[in-house]
């Protein structure tokens, strides 16, 4: 197999603005009725003119520095010439020379230790207007346009052609909505909100750029397709040809839309209608406001906590998830919290395919206090876990309704039914006394069966050696005997 | 027909609505072809309004043409374009955002060659505008129906635009004041735009006291146009009988080969007056005055390709019959869409920044831009205002010059290096050659409006014209 080179062009929209990249029309369209977040700047109608988001501008500013980027000076904005029906002016107003920021790195995580991804550039535009057809493209008879999305602010992010497999690009991407979210400048959750253009080439042979892919799992699954087609071509004797192609997401195959010599000349131009933004002078009071990033936290965690780093890793993966661990961490056990955040409760919120917000800090601290307090079982906990998931409640409530099953036996009852069993099972207790294991396992397993296995297991082995030593000082006949 | 008349009449008891239906009935039975839509209703509507609660504002009461490159909301804005046909902004320009809080009457839109490229006003869908002084010849362009809509005595006042000269040219042909501002001080925001960079919306009137006072009420800072700046004085207010601190710069090559001779004569004449007035002159030179009008075309026509792109006939604007796909819809409506002079600059703009040629071209444009710009500072060091002829001969026949686009292109000459150098300029009249108007054209240092203004008002009061 030939080596694997993949770079990506990955477009996110900055929609945690409030405004658009060049007017004042909001961002919430997405619940909106076609065309109802639209006025002349982002519909592009005679005359009306541009002007910059500023707090777009900031906001492509810290995700250049979370980047590790160089910040230029001052950027410009260009216009790109071309004509589909969802640009509204024939053109895009985007970046080419001078953009925002360049030369900067991801560092990825990976089995075989750190893996430096470069950025080549990042740079801002705006977005389309979105295309919606009956059916597939190719099968609709016509095309409709929702002009909501227009004017939208996108940020490029341009990766040096480092990746080497489809698996890395999903771990790239995936670290990068990582820092978008805790730099709170992207919402992945909704829809529209990232696209990507992937290349790939086989070592020594031509590149195939992958467009407009919308989803993360799209990009690995197109990218595993494309490395199975050009090896196939190689292994025929075929070249692989210079072309864009298209990601069917529904048959999971690409598709040819053209060869090179079909390129388009965009005809870039300094946009007229606006002036070039300088940018270094604000450049050292970003820096003051950048949140602590997800690698910082991960170490953090480690050592403030002493969790181990598989747990700090599963923490920070989201930013809502390491809060809350903080806010449980705070207030209980940090290692405790680790466990019961990262292996249970994201299991348990995974299998919902819900999110961290779904579960209150307040509701785990509490759960694990009685837990510690060894009022409930671990099994107990889970339960409160899934009914608070399932169907609402606090703790304190589901503990006190379902007490017989959650609560933890007090001893006295504890030590009743282990006598009882202890009773009902004499040559098994005799085993017992006489050090044999199995026979405490059996013991064991009847209590917890008679307990519906509300009771600690410490606490029945306690029970069983006090009867044990009783009965040895209560009967020397049978202690000769042994 | 001008501001303080019009105020006159009104006191002396004359309704505006009164004044506002003679105003339609004058253009209805019109030869100018100066206005191509009317807005009766909205005006006459307006008109009322002023009679029954009092004339309010700046300009309350006064009635004024609009060039049909500014958008108006409710009012079709076509730029005189087949491909705009129909179109009706939902929004208005902020210049007549301006107009409208300061009570002025909207009468309609104004004729103007197609999307501005011209020097004529023949390339209209609507047919050419007339010249008052000879209706066989043009009234220059690109603004000529405002021009001719004031000469004509059909408004006092009119709004044009200023790409390379289509404020300055008509004003000269016609024989009234126009005023390209400096670039930046009147917002572009709602001006269909020809060449963003260099245009500028601009007032046109009868005399230059009114030409100050449309100035005030358009001009200052908007935060829709990035390039829009903040005023540094009130025009009107600084218009005195006095151009002793005038130091005139005389740059030769204004004069050169090309210029008519009457032309020439009478803005020597008119340069001689205001020494007799009390200001200097001294002969100079801007080198660059040469590469002007090659830089000027290939920057406004690779704007224009770009900037015209976005006319589809999708979302408004023409639609022909029966769609087909997209790709062939949008190619017929643009093929019958745009006119010849249009579509040849389209083709020149696109093929100017196409790939390999782009720093051949534009990009070069761009640099030379910079050199025209410093000859205008360097010359406005000691000199507070520059003198030339506006354009090199008078209003030339209708069908004349229309069939030699180059030479048409030549007659702005003078008037495209100002819009390079993005500094002010006024066209004012200044003699006649036979019963043909002549312009002279003053030009100032940036946002120095103030000073060229009171030279021409100067000029103006003491006989000149
Ligand atoms: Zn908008």
């Amino acid at each position: 197999m030939k080596e694997v080179i993949i770079g990506l062009e990955v477009h996110v929209q900055l929609n945690k603005l409030r405004s658009k990249l060049f007017c004042s029309c909001s961002t919430q369209y997405h619940d909106s009725e076609p065309d109802t977040h639209t006025c002349p700047v982002c519909l592009g109608l005679p005359g009306a003119l541009p002007v910059t988001n500023g707090k777009a501008v900031d906001n492509a500013i810290k995700v250049a520095l979370a980047l590790n980027c160089n910040i230029e000076e001052w950027t410009m904005f260009y216009r790109k010439n071309y004509y589909y029906p969802d640009l509204v002016k024939g053109f895009q107003i985007s970046q080419y020379d001078y953009p925002i920021a360049t030369n900067g790195s991801i560092s990825l995580d990976m089995e075989g230790g750190e893996r430096i991804i470069r950025i080549k550039r990042v740079h801002m535009e705006e977005d389309p207007g979105k295309l919606v057809h009956v059916g597939t493209i190719d099968k609709s008879r016509y095309s409709l346009i929702d002009y909501n999305r227009s004017g939208m602010a996108l940020l490029e992010v341009v990766t040096e052609p480092d990746l080497r497999t489809p698996k890395e690009a999903r771990l790239f991407l995936n670290k990068l909505k990582n820092i978008l979210e805790y730099l709170d400048v992207f919402d992945s959750s909704l829809e529209g909100s990232l696209r990507v253009d992937a290349n790939i080439s086989l070592a020594g042979g031509a590149r195939a750029e992958i467009k407009n892919i919308s989803s993360y799992k799209g990009v690995e699954k197109a990218l595993l397709f494309e490395i199975v087609r050009q090896n196939n071509l190689v292994r025929r004797g075929v070249k692989v040809v210079q072309e864009t192609r298209h990601f069917d997401e529904v048959r999971g195959i690409t598709i040819s839309l053209r060869t090179k010599e079909g390129e388009e000349d965009y005809r870039y131009f300094p946009e007229p209608d606006l002036v070039p933004i300088t940018i270094a002078d604000r450049v050292d009071d970003i820096k003051k406001t950048l949140p602590e990033l997800p690698d910082a936290k991960r170490q953090r965690f480690v050592l403030q906590y002493g969790i181990s780093d598989n747990h700090a890793k599963v923490l920070i993966s989201e930013l809502g998830l390491a809060n809350f661990f903080e806010t449980v961490a705070t207030e209980v056990d940090a290692n405790l919290s680790a466990t019961w955040v990262a292996d249970i409760l994201k299991g348990e919120l995974n299998y919902r395919d819900l999110d961290i917000s779904a579960f209150s800090p307040n509701h785990m601290v509490q759960i694990l206090q009685v837990l510690k307090k060894d009022t409930i079982t671990e099994n107990g906990a889970v339960q409160v876990i899934r009914t608070i998931l399932d169907e609402g409640g606090t703790p304190s409530e589901i503990v006190k309704i379902k007490s017989k099953d959650l609560l933890k036996m007090d001893v006295d009852a504890s030590e009743n039914i282990t006598l009882r069993v202890i009773e009902e099972n004499p040559g098994a207790f005799q085993d017992f006394c006489k050090g044999k294991n199995e026979a405490m396992h059996f013991l064991m397993g009847q209590v917890m069966k008679e307990t519906h296995g509300t009771v600690n297991r410490s606490t029945v082995i306690e029970l069983l050696n006090k009867s044990k030593k009783e009965k040895l000082q209560n009967a020397p006949d049978n202690h000769r005997e042994a | 027909m001008n501001v303080d008349g019009i105020r006159e009449m009104l006191q002396n008891g004359k309704s505006v609505e009164e004044l506002v239906h003679s105003i339609f009935d004058k253009i209805e039975h019109s030869k100018l072809n100066a206005f191509v839509t009317l807005a009766k209703e909205s005006a006459l509507e307006e008109a009322r309004r002023v009679d029954k609660h009092g004339a309010k504002g700046m300009l309350g009461g006064i009635p004024i043409g609009i060039k049909d490159s500014i958008s108006t909301k409710g009012i079709q804005t076509t730029c005189c374009s087949k491909i705009l046909e129909g179109y009706v902004p939902p929004y208005d320009a902020h210049v007549i955002e301006r107009l409208k809080a300061e009570g002025a009457i909207i009468i309609g839109k104004t004729n103007m060659d197609e999307f501005a490229m011209g020097t004529s006003t023949e390339t209209s869908r609507f047919g050419p505008a007339r010249n008052p002084w000879d209706l066989s010849r043009v009234p220059g362009g690109s603004s000529g129906g405002s021009a001719a809509a004031v000469a004509g005595g059909e408004v006092p006042l009119a709004l044009g635009s200023d790409t390379g000269g289509s404020v300055r040219c008509p004003a000269s042909f016609c024989g009234v004041v126009g005023l390209k501002p400096t670039y930046g001080l009147v917002s572009r925001y709602g001006l269909i735009a020809y060449a963003n960079s260099l245009e500028q919306i601009g007032p046109f009137a009868g005399n230059v006291k009114d030409v100050a006072l449309l100035l005030d009420v358009i001009s200052g800072y908007d935060s829709r146009d990035s390039t829009s700046m903040t005023k540094k004085c009130e025009y009107l207010k600084e218009l005195k009988d006095d151009v002793s601190d005038v130091k005139i710069g005389v740059p030769k090559e204004f004069f050169g080969e090309g210029i008519d001779e009457k032309v020439e004569k009478a803005v020597w004449g008119g340069i001689k007056a205001l020494e007799d007035m009390g200001a200097s002159y001294t002969e100079i030179s801007l080198p660059h005055t040469k590469y002007s009008l090659a830089v000027y075309y290939i920057i406004a026509m690779s704007e224009a390709s770009s900037n015209l792109a976005r006319f589809d006939g999708l979302r408004y604007g023409l639609r022909l019959g029966k769609d087909k796909d997209w790709h062939t819809t949008f190619s017929e409506i643009k093929a019958q869409g745009f006119g010849e002079e249009v579509k040849r600059r389209i083709l020149l703009g696109t093929y100017a920044l196409s790939a390999g040629y782009y720093g051949k071209y534009y990009l070069k444009a761009l640099k030379v831009r910079t050199l025209i710009k410093r000859d205008f500072e360097f010359a406005l060091k000691d000199t507070n205002v520059l003198i030339t002829p506006t354009m090199p001969f008078p209003a030339f026949k209708i069908g004349e010059k229309i069939g030699e686009p180059l030479a048409l292109y030549l007659a702005d000459v003078n008037t495209v290096p100002i819009n390079l150098a993005g500094v002010p300029s006024v066209s004012v009249p200044c003699g006649f050659a036979g019963k043909l108007p002549i312009g002279m054209q003053i030009i100032g240092r940036h946002f120095d409006e103030a000073t060229i203004l009171r030279t021409a008002y100067v000029f103006e009061r003491n006989g000149g014209g």
